[in-house]
């Protein structure tokens, strides 16, 4: 487990490419979901707003 | 021949409930192959001759550059398709593709970098390579900046389209700068004259990597896509039907859709 963390003594490269990538990929996905439910919302509302009588 | 299936897609209503349906179907998968490709990668290949394990940075570089080419040219040519055919949801694909493929430059940078550093003794080195996938992030960037500048939606669609449009230059220079010039990024290793130059134990997981960015490229691009919609299309009624509770909704993606009452958003009138 040691010598599979230290990566033959690349460790300080590679574990932080392999973070950086996979943080990359897990932003997106947060930022991705939170435009569509940021999107659904404001149609909510909209639509609440035109049902309502003025 | 008819272009019926093209013009389909280009309907809101029906591109937005035919994203909601597919994007399970690249998510998971992404997921599933994301895992087994890093661990494969990391954990079970051997070490490379020269670079010991300091190679395994490709199973998540490689990858990541490949991708932020190829998001651009299919942002360059949804821009294309809208500005052509007035088509909104294709200036809705080009906008989503922005972000994702930004992340992935960044993403191919970063860990370019990070394996530079050990392999030429520096991190960065103004390589021609380098050099056209760092133009490529600016490109990325002025083109959401440019959105970004506009209220009017059409007027962003239309300059960040012919921004997208002259930039897929840097595209083949990206991929070509390696034989155009002398440089000390490795050539192509994959697609080659004589198959690849990878050992077989090495590449599988490699591949499996690409093919995992291209199911989560589809899923992100699918569900960004469908806000981008949402956001377009605000006063339109198909979006109260598709905004009901789940068993409420309508059965497919062509309900309202072609030839329906979404028919007058095929096109816009700009």
């Amino acid at each position: 487990m040691i010598q599979f963390l230290q990566m033959g003594g690349y460790a300080m490269y590679v574990w932080p490419a392999v973070a950086l990538a996979v943080a990359g990929l897990a932003l997106n996905v947060l930022w991705a979901r939170r435009a569509l439910e940021r999107a659904q919302r404001e149609a909510r509302r909209r639509l609440q707003m035109r049902r309502e009588p003025a | 021949m008819s272009w019926v299936w093209f013009h389909r897609f280009g309907s809101p209503p029906y591109f937005y409930r035919l994203a909601r349906r597919l994007t399970p179907w690249f998510a998971w998968p992404a997921l599933l192959l994301l895992l087994a490709g890093l661990i494969w990668g990391l954990a079970f290949t051997p070490p490379e001759v020269h670079q010991g394990d300091g190679f395994r940075i490709i199973y998540v570089h490689v990858p990541a550059a490949w991708l932020s080419v190829q998001v651009y040219v299919v942002m360059a040519l949804s821009a294309a398709i809208g500005l052509i055919w007035r088509m909104k949801v294709a200036h809705a694909v080009a906008a989503s593709c922005a972000t994702v493929g930004a992340s992935f430059t960044v993403i191919a940078l970063g860990t370019g970098m990070l394996w530079g550093k050990p392999m030429w003794g520096t991190f960065w080195p103004w390589d021609p390579r380098t050099t056209s996938e760092l133009l490529l992030l600016f490109l990325y960037l002025g083109y959401i900046g440019l959105r970004s500048g506009f209220d009017d939606t059409a007027r962003a669609d239309r300059a960040s389209a012919v921004l997208a449009i002259v930039g897929v230059v840097d595209a083949p220079i990206v991929h070509y700068s390696v034989v155009w010039w002398n440089s000390l990024h490795q050539g192509s290793s994959l697609i080659r004259a004589g198959g690849p130059a990878i050992a077989r134990p090495m590449l599988i997981p490699l591949l499996i990597m690409i093919l995992a960015f291209y199911l989560y490229f589809a899923a992100v691009l699918l569900v960004r896509t469908r806000a981008e919609i949402l956001r377009r299309e605000r006063n339109a009624q198909w979006i109260a039907e598709e905004l009901a509770p789940p068993g409420t909704r309508p059965a497919g993606p062509a309900a309202g859709a072609f030839g329906g009452p979404g028919a007058d958003a095929l096109v816009t009138r700009t």
